[in-house]
Parts: structure tokens; sequence; C-alpha cells
């Protein structure tokens, strides 16, 4: 299996402080990997690094075979982004989101037309095309954030926190997102505080005051830990952690 | 005693008259730990800002302590405590400072309801002089909540207190909330996390901007019509897939490492059902009955 992200001891500090510190992992190509630590423990920091938005203090990283010290730009190129926080443009429509996105990622109009009807397809979308975002529903745009992070065909989808607020039920359409994505060979890198969707991953690392203590599949996380849920060997894990969060 | 009642409640936002909340009517009970349970966009927000006096109400009637909500509503800020969903302390004055504050803005001194604070208090107190805004998330919550409560207020108002927080800080938070309630504080907590519902003495579950049932946690589960079943197989896309397909289905879904399902035919057999994943080439198939949770019943409703 082809590996999309390598890390060796990728470390970023801030002055004294330690924000990731040493953490060395693979991604496999089509895989799920679920990132979790608690609040502090050094994700955003190490997910910025792996996007090529900041340059790690020191160690090594590929992200879609490129350098994270040299080659941001097609780092970037490369991966798809999203979070409950940034995702679209809510005083665009539908339409004017996916166009913009499109031409941001160097897509052809005739790509951009070809993506926009297949994914208002896709998504049901036909009466809302040429409404504003701003008007959706929560549970519609996260998903149509999703589509839009995966508009370009990137190797790898960052996603942080994409569930965060949204109803049980379109929590569980989103993840069915995900799981077509890595279907089609999608790398998905993804953050969460539900430690259901922990699960759904095929793998995951958890980190506590900046380093991965913990990595592997949820089952084997369960033995391991000797626990029942993912809940339980979170809580073993991160209970222990000295950085006042 | 009721503490605080609600009539018909209602709430319209724009020029498009968007329903925000519609015709909501619930009480709490004095010294309960009620629980507004539901996504974004459920109306809790709304509710909150009603009912602390920070918004009017287009329709309906509201009294928090006997005190109505559009005309007392000098009185009503007094004896209220708010946390809102968005930090909203002085980011530029120390915890401390922050603290004071609030006590002063209420007539009160630090000293004087120390007691109710200091329990949270100590955890942040070696950082008493470092500005709000340098605080960590975890930390910022534990201010705002002292801060909220500093006039020992009748009833304390928490919007979504544990949204993007991770677990061990959540439950660390919870435990704070029940010390508190041994307090006589009446608490009314907004949530979108479904496993916190069941540590609320009544919960409310809402879905845009309607209630769909209000109770106590456990009469919730207890109600759920169905028989409900965990299931476990070698690949859960394809559990999910095959299982939402089976005729005999009436409700699947993931839940963690299972998926939870109920069936039309209570007849129904494991081995049946496991022949029929065997069949769409699934294995290591596990069936078991499962208990309901609170999340199970939410869903239950939002397909009804």
């Amino acid at each position: 299996m082809e590996t999309v992200i390598r890390t060796e001891k990728l470390t970023k500090r801030f002055g004294d402080f330690i924000a990731t510190n040493e953490i060395t992992f693979e991604v496999k190509k089509g895989e799920i990997f679920g990132f979790l630590g608690a609040n502090g423990a050094g994700k955003t920091t190490a997910m910025r690094m792996l996007c090529g938005l900041s340059i790690p203090s020191s160690g090594d990283a590929q992200v879609a075979g490129f350098d994270v010290y040299k080659q941001t730009e097609e780092i970037k190129k490369n991966i798809g982004y999203m979070s409950q926080k940034f995702s679209l443009y809510e005083d665009l429509t539908i339409l004017e989101n996916i166009k913009f996105f499109g031409g941001i990622y160097g897509l052809t109009d005739k790509q951009i037309k070809t993506k926009s009807d297949s994914l208002v397809e896709k998504l049901g979308l036909h009466n809302e095309a040429k409404k504003l975002v701003s008007g959706l529903p929560l549970g519609w745009k996260q998903k149509l954030s999703f589509s839009v992070a995966v508009l370009h065909d990137p190797k790898i989808v960052f996603l942080d926190e994409p569930t965060g607020g949204v109803d049980p039920l379109t929590r569980r359409q989103f993840w069915e997102l995900i799981y077509d994505a890595a279907d089609t060979g999608v790398t998905i890198f993804v953050t969460t505080h539900y430690m259901d969707e922990a699960e759904y991953c095929n793998r995951i690392s958890i980190m506590v005051d900046g380093r991965i203590d913990a990595l592997d599949s949820p089952v084997n996380l369960k033995k391991q830990f000797n626990a029942n849920s993912m809940d339980e060997v979170f809580y073993q894990l991160a209970r222990g952690a000295k950085r006042a969060e | 005693m009721q503490s605080v009642v609600l009539n018909n409640i209602k709430k319209v936002y724009g020029k498009d008259q968007k329903i925000a909340v519609d015709n909501v009517s619930f009480d709490v009970n004095q010294g309960e730990l009620f629980g507004l349970i539901g996504p974004d966009g459920a109306g809790k927000t709304s509710i909150f800002r009603m009912l602390t006096t920070v918004l009017l109400p287009d329709g309906g009637s509201a009294t928090v302590e006997g005190f109505d909500i559009v005309k007392d509503y000098k009185k009503i800020r007094n004896i209220v405590g708010y946390m809102p969903g968005k930090f909203s302390l002085y980011q530029d004055l120390t915890v401390a400072e922050n603290l004071h504050f609030f006590a002063t803005v209420f007539e009160t001194t630090v000293e004087e309801n120390y007691d109710l604070i200091k329990d949270i208090y100590i955890q942040i107190e070696k950082f008493k002089n470092r500005r709000a805004g340098k605080l960590s998330g975890g930390m910022k919550q534990k201010l705002a909540l002292c801060c909220a409560l500093i006039h020992k207020p009748a009833v304390l108002f928490l919007d979504e207190p544990t949204t993007g927080v991770d677990p061990v800080s959540r439950r660390e938070f919870w435990e704070m909330l029940k010390r508190l309630q041994e307090q006589k504080i009446t608490i009314i907590v907004s949530t979108p996390y479904m496993d916190e519902a069941k540590l609320c003495d009544r919960i409310a579950l809402m879905q845009e901007g309607k209630i769909l049932s209000i109770e106590t946690p456990e009469n919730i589960v207890e109600s759920y019509p169905d028989k409900l079943y965990a299931i476990k197989a070698n690949n859960m896309h394809a559990l999910l897939k095959n299982m939402a397909a089976y005729e005999k289905t009436l409700n699947s879904y993931a839940f963690g490492e299972y998926a939870h399902a109920s069936f039309t035919d209570v007849a129904l057999t494991e081995n049946e059902l496991t022949e029929y994943l065997k069949g769409h080439g699934l294995s290591d198939i596990e069936i078991k009955k499962t208990e309901v949770t609170i999340e199970d019943c939410f869903i239950k409703l939002l397909k009804s």
C-alpha cells in the first residue's frame, strides 16, 4: 500500500513550549485515520504542519509525496481541508461556492461545470443550487463543504472536527460520505471529540502533551488498554496529561 | 415550586420570518438540572437569550423565579447567571480582575460567595494574574462558570458549555455541575452531546425550534418502542449498506464499533440475520440485544 503521509520525529516549538513533540507515524492511501487528543494536546499545530501552513522546528514529513519544509505549495494543491469553523462562503450561492473553490484549485470551466452538476445531483440540491449558503441547514452545509473540499480530487482530505454540533442522523450521513470517499482511494485524516466516531476510523492516534502516546486500530487499542470503549481508552490516556489545558 | 416557566414562547428572525423557536412550553422545577438537547439550529440559544432577557420573544410568555421576562427584566438580571456559548468575558482583564468585576457589578464581593466557586476557582487560581484572552479553552470555561456564579444566582443558564471540549474535560465539567446542584441552584444547560443528557434530571429533546419530547432520561429510554440490536461484522461500511438494504430492517445506523438496528419482524432470529449478512460477504458477525441510549431515541424521533 502506498504511504501518503509519513512523519519522522516531527516537532514544533514556540519558544520554550513544545507544541508537537517528535511525532512519528504513517498513513496509507485510502485509510481513514483518526487524529485524537485532548484540547491543547498539539493536534492543530501538527495538522497545520501537515497542510503546509506552518514550518516544523525539526523532524521530517512528507505529505502526498511532498516535503513539508520545501514543497508547501505542492502540498496545498494535493490536499483538501474542511473544518466546522471555516468551510463555505455564506453570502455566495451553492453554485458560486463550487465555482470559486474550483477556480482556486485551478480546475477548468468545463471541469467545474461537470463537477457542479454531479455534486448537485449526488446531494439532491437541485432546488437550492442558486440559493445562498447562509440559508442552508447546518447538516447540508457540512455535506456540501466536504464535497467542496474534495472537488479537486485531492489525495488526502483533512477534516478538523467536521461534525461538531451536528444532529446524530446528519453526523452518520456525513460519515457515509467519508466512507464513500475512502472507498475511491481518498485518504481521510480526521479529528473529532465524538468517541463513537473514533470507532469508524481504520486507525487512531491519541496525542497527549504534544506526543503520540497511542496508535493502532480501535480494536487493538481497546485490547491494549483493557477497555470496553474508545471513550475509556481516551480517558485513561488523557487524564495523565500534565499540560494545563 | 417552579423556577422557570415557558408558555408558547416564539421567536422569528429576519425578513423571511424564519421560525427559530416554535411555540415552546415547559417548566423547570427549583433545584432541577434541566437539559436542552439538540443540534445547532434547534433553537436552544434563542431560548436562553429570551429567558435571560437579552432578547424579546415574538409571542408567548415566560417567567423566571416568578418574574416576567419582558416586564421584570431588571429583576431577572439580578438573579440569573448566564454563560453564553461564545466566550464573553473581558479578554484584556486578568482572571482575578474578571471575577472581581462581575462580583462588583452584582453589588457583592468575591469573598461573600467564595464557597460556591471554590472547587472550580482553585483549579485556575495559579493563573489568576493571566489575562483571560491568554487562557486555554478549558480554563476559559472554568473562569466563565465562576463569573456566572459569583453573585449566587437562583438560576444558572449554561449554553453549550462543553461544545468542542474533549471527553475528559467534559466529564469534569459535569461533575462540577452535579456539585452545584447540591447548592439548590436551578440549572438549565444545553448540549449537542447526547451522552450528557443522561446526567440531567429531565431533558427536552429539540430539533428546528420544536420540542420533540420532555421527560426524565430514564423514561425516554424506557418508552423506546422497538427491540434494539447491536451488530458487528468485519467491515462496518459494508455492514451498514447491507443492513439498510435488508427488507426486515426498520432502522439501522452506525453506533461506535457496532451498528444499531431494529426490525419490522419481531420474530426475526439471529440466525436468519447472520445468514443474510454472510450471504453478502460479511464475516465475524456478532449480534446481540442492546440497551437503548438517548441517542437512539433521538434518532428514532428524527426519523419519525
